[in-house]
């Protein structure tokens, strides 16, 4: 590192002033930079913490489990994988659960790109209480419409389907995806609609070819939270299936029979039900911070 | 963003319009209709009137999880807000380990709720759980399915680990949106951390904290699967929250007509909590817009 | 439709519903509305003043069904007041 000679008193107090403010700062944040560490190290390890836990479980035999405690596997074995994936019962429920959390996402997503862009531009007759009744659903608990969902899905013959869960979940996914685009839609200029028009574009071509593009970040968070909430839920997609479109989460219900429960099994399918969302939280991790403001910061 | 009137957005809307009805209307009218019928199929079933509300809104078991709910719901906002700030603004801001501070961070949101009730299970479990031996250890005869109070200790540690993330997330997307040029302005001034904090971070971050205490406000009240697979409910019914006790009197006890008047009420108190927060959030909005337009 | 377990009083109150959402439309559609402040701490529309007409005469049904011993019709008669002084004034 050179320095040029200073030459003005000026260039002299202007140096000086930079390396005496450098040192101050070095000086104070180093010990600041530290305990920050620390504290954020500790929280992580609050978060880790219960997750290693179920991976060294996952990876013991049930007599290891229960016979001797050790904080990482003694005799490492993938036999509780190997259960599962040939097991057509145990892996069928993962491929039940990503067929039905994959057509929610499309079909959320489809039918909320328009209703949001409305939301986001126009003003219509009771816009402001229909946002707020679909903000509504967003909240009900499922367990209010448990009973009536059984019914009317066995009366339309949809019951125990992948559709039939998808369109269960539609009933909080469409509204979020809604709130969350709306907020990346308002924050596109409107002269870029204007523009368009002008230079001819109809609605749809403008929409596809132009508006979409432009929010494409807005678009995978919104994919994300609808993979998120999709996955998670449990209490419909259990009620609403019995053995065809039957979910992970609820063929792990299985593993307590009445001679005990099946820990080693249990652990390894719970870690691979947080797979999915690894994979999936890595794809939008930039935007991930945007989207979880709702668009609006 | 100046809107223009024009009704023929109704167009853009219908198609979710249909569909969220279908999933939320239909239902909801058969659990009015339900509600006032002592329904054993279709065929078979009386007119009750008001009878089930009645029964429900003076039934002590049902109250006693009310006031649980609600206990609950205030407990872990009271622990998960501050916490979920403090981490907001502990997390890196750029580079490498912002991402994975993010992902690692995110993680406990990604997995399905049974499950996080499966972790906890094996986590606290007194004979191979790691913090249920490790509490022993130390000489504390902890158990879930016998102490009340460990019981619902342990929910909340676990609701703490499962979504103070969200807040944290929120809160960090809140303080990136702060220009730098404010954090200058505030070193110029010679500004205390805890002046930056209050006159600079927490004005942008009260936005995206309703939204957040909302959001858990309202999912909190939701709960079943993670206590229902970690404690059952018990021990008793010490941890027995609202969703719970309504889903074991339908799908348990198959008593449509009193399950569906409990459903009702508890919708109305979501209703009504859902639309002060809304209503409170749009006011916000509202003020900031004057206030930038001024 | 046999499944939904129709009665005729349910039958009747969403009807009701749906009749006063249509008229709030066509009223909306011949007058729009107007954002003002009235006894309410807030400014509000016309619909606003609905949903929380219809929200406070649902809790005052349910104070009166589960915690006293008089009629529902009471109920009714005062909602339904509630509701036109909050049209009006609030």
């Amino acid at each position: 590192m050179t320095r040029s000679v200073p030459t003005t008193p000026e260039t002299v107090r202007q140096q000086a002033a930079e390396s005496a403010a450098k040192r101050r700062k070095r000086a104070r944040s180093a010990p600041i930079r530290w305990r920050r560490r620390t504290l954020l190290g500790l929280y992580l390890v609050f978060v880790m913490l219960p997750i290693y836990w179920l991976l060294n479980l996952s990876f013991q035999t049930n007599s290891e489990i229960l016979g001797s405690f050790s904080f990482w596997p003694q005799n490492f074995t993938l036999g509780n994988y190997v259960g599962i994936f040939t097991d057509a019962n145990w892996y069928m429920g993962y491929v039940n659960s990503l067929a039905y959390v994959l057509m929610n996402m499309l079909i959320s997503i489809s039918v909320a790109l328009p209703a949001a862009y409305a939301f986001s531009r126009f003003k219509f007759i009771g816009d402001k209480h229909l946002f707020f009744w679909l903000l509504t659903n967003l909240m009900a608990p499922p367990a209010v419409f448990l009973l009536p969902y059984f019914q009317l899905y066995y009366s339309v013959g949809l019951f125990d389907t992948h559709i039939a869960v998808a369109l269960a979940h539609c009933l909080f996914n469409i509204p979020l995806a809604i709130w969350i685009l709306e907020g990346f839609m308002s924050s596109v200029p409107k002269e870029v609609d204007e523009t368009a028009y002008i230079d001819g574009y109809s609605f749809p071509r403008f929409f596809v070819t132009i508006f979409i593009p432009m929010i494409r970040s807005g678009i995978g968070v919104t994919l994300f939270f609808l993979f998120m909430f999709s996955w998670v839920e449990l209490l419909l997609s259990r009620t609403l299936t019995a053995t065809n479109a039957q979910p992970i989460a609820s063929i792990m219900t299985r593993t307590s029979t009445a001679s005990g429960i099946d820990w080693g099994t249990l652990a390894a399918a719970g870690v691979l039900t947080i797979l999915p969302g690894i994979v999936v939280v890595y794809f939008v991790r930039n935007h991930i911070a945007k989207g979880f403001a709702l668009g609006r910061t | 963003m100046n809107k223009v009137y024009n009704n023929k957005a109704w167009f853009l809307i219908l198609p979710m319009l249909l569909l969220v009805a279908f999933s939320a209307i239909i239902p909801l009218m058969t659990v009015v209709n339900y509600s006032v019928q002592d329904v054993f199929d279709a065929n078979t079933r009386f007119f009750t009137g008001t009878e089930w509300f009645e029964t429900m809104l003076n039934n002590p078991t049902l109250q006693a999880a009310l006031l649980r709910q609600f206990a609950f719901s205030f407990t872990i906002l009271a622990i998960q807000v501050p916490l979920g700030i403090g981490i907001a603004l502990l997390m890196p801001k750029r580079g490498w380990q912002a991402s994975a501070v993010l992902i690692l961070i995110t993680l406990p949101l990604l997995i399905p709720w049974n499950v996080v009730g499966s972790i906890w299970q094996l986590f606290t479990r007194g004979d191979i759980g790691l913090m249920g031996v490790g509490i022993r250890q130390l000489g504390y005869a902890y158990n879930i399915t016998r102490n009340p109070a460990d019981a619902w200790a342990t929910i909340i540690l676990m609701d703490v680990w499962h979504w103070t993330p969200l807040i944290a997330l929120l809160c960090y997307s809140g303080l990136r949106s702060i220009p730098d040029a404010y954090y200058q302005a505030a070193r110029i001034d010679r500004a205390s951390k805890w002046a930056v904090f209050r006159y600079i971070q927490l004005p942008k971050l009260t936005n995206v904290l309703v939204i957040g205490i909302l959001l858990r406000f309202m999912h909190s009240f939701m709960i079943y699967a993670e206590p229902f697979v970690l404690t059952g409910g018990g021990p008793g019914s010490s941890t027995t929250f609202l969703s719970q006790s309504l889903t074991t009197m339908a799908i348990g006890q198959q008593d449509l007509g009193p399950s569906a008047a409990f459903s009702l009420i508890y919708f109305l108190i979501i209703l009504l909590v859902c639309w002060v927060f809304y209503t409170a959030i749009m006011n916000m909005q509202k003020d900031n817009a004057n206030q930038g337009g001024a | 439709m046999e499944w939904m377990v129709w009665t005729l009083p349910t039958a009747i109150f969403f009807s009701v519903i749906a009749a006063i959402l249509l008229g709030m439309t066509a009223w909306e559609l011949v007058s729009p509305t107007v954002e003002r402040r009235g006894f309410l701490p807030i400014a509000t529309t016309r619909g606003d003043r609905l949903f929380i007409g219809l929200l406070s005469a649902a809790y005052i049904h349910l104070a009166v069904v589960g915690f006293t011993d008089i009629t529902i019709w009471f109920a009714l008669g005062a909602s339904v007041l509630w509701l036109l002084v909050l049209m009006r004034w609030g």
